[in-house]
């Protein structure tokens, strides 16, 4: 990602774009922070926030008209917040004010005609900045005092005109100014600015004025068109704009550069308010409100924010920000040169799913910035190697001379097309594989061939461009040698992965066959309502969805779509390799998706059916329902561990090889035949810290013989280490009538060099 | 290099099968990823199999492990 890219992705994420009042608010007055914290009742605070941004805001908060009340989301649900009554509350109840503090006296001389709104707050601006200003006017209450005394009284506005005279500020009360003294004072001034109730552009005879920053054809006086109609804050707002052009104009700066949201502009902030209850504003008494009836109709303020992927998914809530600040995150991992990569683990904690983009206003779609982050730490050789490991030693050996398969179907020469189960269905449920085969065999005409691999999904997922390209090429190769059929794709894991790296070939998949051919179907027993559960991997595939669904209805199963379903589904917390790389939040995804489904779940994916299994939800893969293997309870099936996946998938090759082909497996590696029992205990570990049956067995079978065994004198347990490749494993056992009982496993990657160092 | 001591258990029930010693706090050097560094941990004194316990595995371990793949 460079810079422009991160910009670009960084305005696409509307999060910290302000909320509609602060938009449309000609002061931009952010009523939403203002809300918050009168919502919590800290008045003195709220009351801060008026003061960082009115210009005498002990008069400004108490006539603010709230120009942003009909703009308010909240408008929609009850009626836009009252914010002009909360204002004055604030204003009448705080009990400190902000010390207003103006900067040294420049040296530069501003003439400003007129006290009206316009000309005092361009005097209060230019003043707070360490200009000296002079106002010249008839009276200096010449706004302020016609204002209506009971929102005003003139206590506080003589208070706020001393204020001024703290800043830089004086008066001269010279009756009104005419055109000749204003023409004048442009000797003696450094800028001037002309109060448009004194003089607009018009009546000063100024025909050319910039609406935009109110410079005149004069050099150094800026003046304002007509000004009938506009409300106090746009009164207060034009002083505003003068007193920052006359800023720039000294300063020698642009007068129009990054000025495009000065006036009320349209925010891009997008906020869902489809389950926002109606609230009725709280009505405003004579005397304003008290204290509670401020904290209730502030508390109707929605508080506006995006947040819609964040709220929709748990990966992007762990990281406790949103996507325009992971893309700078991201973008900074990517820069350190020396130093800790500290996105490493958000990084590797996205399941790719695509949701966020579907629910973003701005299609903002984390998982391509993910997945190039992972690809680019691949390629700059730092991503950790733990992430993803696991993962492709599984896929490896699912592509293993033990359970990959490429054959035609017994007793032809050719395939018109194949099945292609996947190699997590394969773990997942065999028999099911085995049923699905067969049937598909005694349905289908010119040759059903089976092919058993992956298709390569972990390294594509893992940024691992080069594995990736190998797997497919691989597979491609297999594909050839069974004549380039058809491909009948079991998995939406699988259509997807095939789609991107053999998009030659011509994938369909298994819930679409098995839907044109429904009447080969046999009948299955009655069942409850479903709750259906897409996997996320489908989710732009309509034609898939919508085939699954005709396949249900054609079954008579009633299912019912779950909140977040079809192109909205949610992850089961498998996808992007997240079980690899986060496994807590992997467990977090599959039970926060396991909630949304109210009845038993169905699905087409065996790894959204084992990790809503495995999360304690009761669901079953699609084959449970078409070819039961007899089971009373399929919803019940407990999902397999790591161990009894590899081992699924081995027997799968091997009973098709003695049942289908006739043929004899390849004998299992000698480690397998060392006997070996477990503790509870050591099992969980197992599972918990992704250490194999296979590891255990190697390890035993290495050291057998070896003279490198630790004994504890208090339990009699031996305790054994290996270190096949990159991970040393340690095996605490006993041994129980000539087999081995394991109490206790772990692993870890350091290597040990030896004993002796340098010390 | 300083030794770095992690560990304040006692790992004394545990003996080298093979050499019948009981395991002696020794300095061991330790790699990962190209970060080298000595450590104090229970080894026979004889031929100097060292053990690595459970919870230094999964524990310090882990962490120096995560922290160096980080770098």
């Amino acid at each position: 990602m460079d810079q422009k890219n991160l910009r670009d992705w960084e305005a696409r994420c509307t999060q910290e774009e302000p909320p509609k009042c602060k938009a449309r608010c000609p002061l931009h007055v952010d009523g939403r922070e203002f809300c918050r914290f009168l919502q919590a009742g800290q008045v003195d605070k709220a009351w801060a926030v008026l003061c960082k941004t009115m210009p005498f805001p002990a008069v400004t908060a108490r006539i603010c008209g709230g120009d942003c009340q009909n703009d308010c989301l909240r408008a929609q649900r009850g009626g836009g917040i009252e914010l002009a009554s909360l204002e004055r509350f604030a204003a009448e109840n705080a009990k400190r004010t902000p010390i207003i503090r103006a900067l040294p006296p420049k040296g530069r001389n501003i003439a400003v005609f007129g006290a009206h709104l316009s000309g005092l707050t361009a005097a209060w601006d230019l003043g707070k900045k360490g200009f000296t200003v002079i106002v010249f006017c008839e009276n200096k209450m010449q706004g302020l005092g016609h204002l209506p005394a009971e929102l005003v009284s003139n206590e506080i506005i003589e208070k706020e005109l001393a204020q001024l005279g703290k800043m830089n500020v004086s008066f001269a009360e010279h009756g009104k100014p005419d055109a000749q003294t204003i023409m004048a004072a442009s000797k003696s001034f450094d800028a001037i600015f002309i109060d448009p109730l004194i003089f607009n552009a018009t009546q000063f005879g100024l025909s050319q004025v910039d609406p935009a920053t109110l410079e005149t054809s004069i050099d150094f006086l800026f003046a304002s068109p007509d000004v009938s109609g506009k409300s106090i804050t746009e009164l207060i707002a034009v002083g505003r704009k003068g007193a920052l052009s006359i800023e720039r104009k000294l300063q020698n700066a642009s007068l129009t550069a990054g000025r495009d949201r000065e006036a009320p502009f349209e925010t891009k902030l997008f906020t869902n308010i489809s389950k926002v209850a109606t609230v009725d504003p709280v009505a405003v008494p004579d005397g304003g409100y008290s204290l509670e009836q401020a904290r209730e109709e502030a508390s109707r303020c929605l508080l506006c924010e995006c947040m819609e992927c964040v709220n929709n998914c748990v990966y992007l809530q762990e990281f406790k920000s949103y996507p325009k600040a992971y893309a700078r995150q991201i973008y900074n991992n990517a820069s350190i040169v020396m130093g800790t990569r500290m996105a490493n683990t958000m990084i590797n904690s996205c399941m790719l799913c695509g949701l966020c983009e579907q629910v973003c206003p701005e299609n903002f779609a984390m998982q391509d910035i993910v997945l190039e982050a992972r690809q680019d730490l691949v390629e700059k050789g730092h991503m950790p190697p733990s992430a993803h490991e696991f993962a492709f030693r599984d896929m490896d050996f699912a592509d293993s001379s033990v359970c990959a398969l490429a054959r035609h179907q017994p007793g032809t020469e050719s395939s018109r097309q194949f099945f292609f189960p996947g190699c997590q269905l394969s773990a997942s449920d065999p028999g099911a594989i085995e049923r699905t085969y067969a049937h598909l065999c005694s349905v289908l005409d010119g040759g059903t061939g089976l092919l058993l691999r992956c298709c390569g999904a972990p390294a594509d997922w893992a940024g691992q461009k080069d594995m990736f390209g190998r797997k497919m090429e691989s597979l491609k190769r297999d594909w050839e040698s069974l004549g380039r059929p058809q491909i009948i794709a079991a998995c939406p894991s699988c259509m997807e992965s095939l789609q991107k790296g053999l998009p030659e070939a011509d994938v369909i998949s298994l819930w679409t066959v098995l839907g044109s051919e429904l009447g080969q179907l046999s009948q299955h027993p009655e069942l409850e309502l479903l709750s259906l559960q897409d996997p996320c991997s489908a989710r732009s595939n309509h034609d898939l969805m919508n085939d699954v669904r005709m396949l249900l209805s054609g079954l008579d199963i009633t299912f019912e779509e779950p909140e977040l379903s079809g192109s909205q589904t949610e992850c089961c917390g498998f996808g992007g390799l997240l079980s690899n790389a986060n496994q807590p939040l992997s467990r977090k995804a599959a039970e926060h998706r396991a909630e949304k489904l109210d009845h038993d779940g169905v699905t087409y994916c065996a790894m959204c059916r084992d990790m809503l299994a495995k999360a304690g939800k009761r669901c079953m893969h699609f084959l449970d329902i078409i070819f039961p293997d007899g089971n009373e309870d399929p919803a019940g099936r407990i999902a397999p561990g790591y161990s009894a996946r590899r081992e699924n998938r081995v027997r799968l090759k091997e009973n098709l090889l003695r049942q289908t082909w006739n043929e004899q497996p390849e004998p299992r590696h000698d480690y397998e035949s060392v006997a070996v029992e477990f503790t509870e205990e050591a099992r969980t570990m197992m599972e918990e810290r992704r250490i194999l049956l296979s590891d255990i067995q190697k390890t035993l079978h290495a050291v057998q013989d070896s003279a490198q065994v630790l004994e504890n004198t208090e339990t009699g347990h031996k305790l054994i280490q290996f270190r096949p490749v990159t991970v040393t494993y340690w095996v605490e056992y006993e041994m129980k009538g000539g087999s081995y009982l394991v109490h206790r496993v772990w692993s870890h990657r350091m290597r040990v060099l030896g004993v002796g160092g340098n010390s | 290099m300083s030794t770095l001591k992690v560990l304040d258990e006692d790992f004394s029930s545990w003996k080298c099968a093979t050499c019948n010693k009981p395991l002696n706090p020794s300095p061991v050097e330790l790699e990962y990823l190209d970060s080298r560094f000595n450590v104090e941990l229970p080894a026979c004194p004889d031929c100097g199999f060292v053990l690595i316990p459970e919870e230094l595995a999964l524990g310090k371990m882990a962490e120096v492990e995560r922290m160096l793949e980080d770098k």
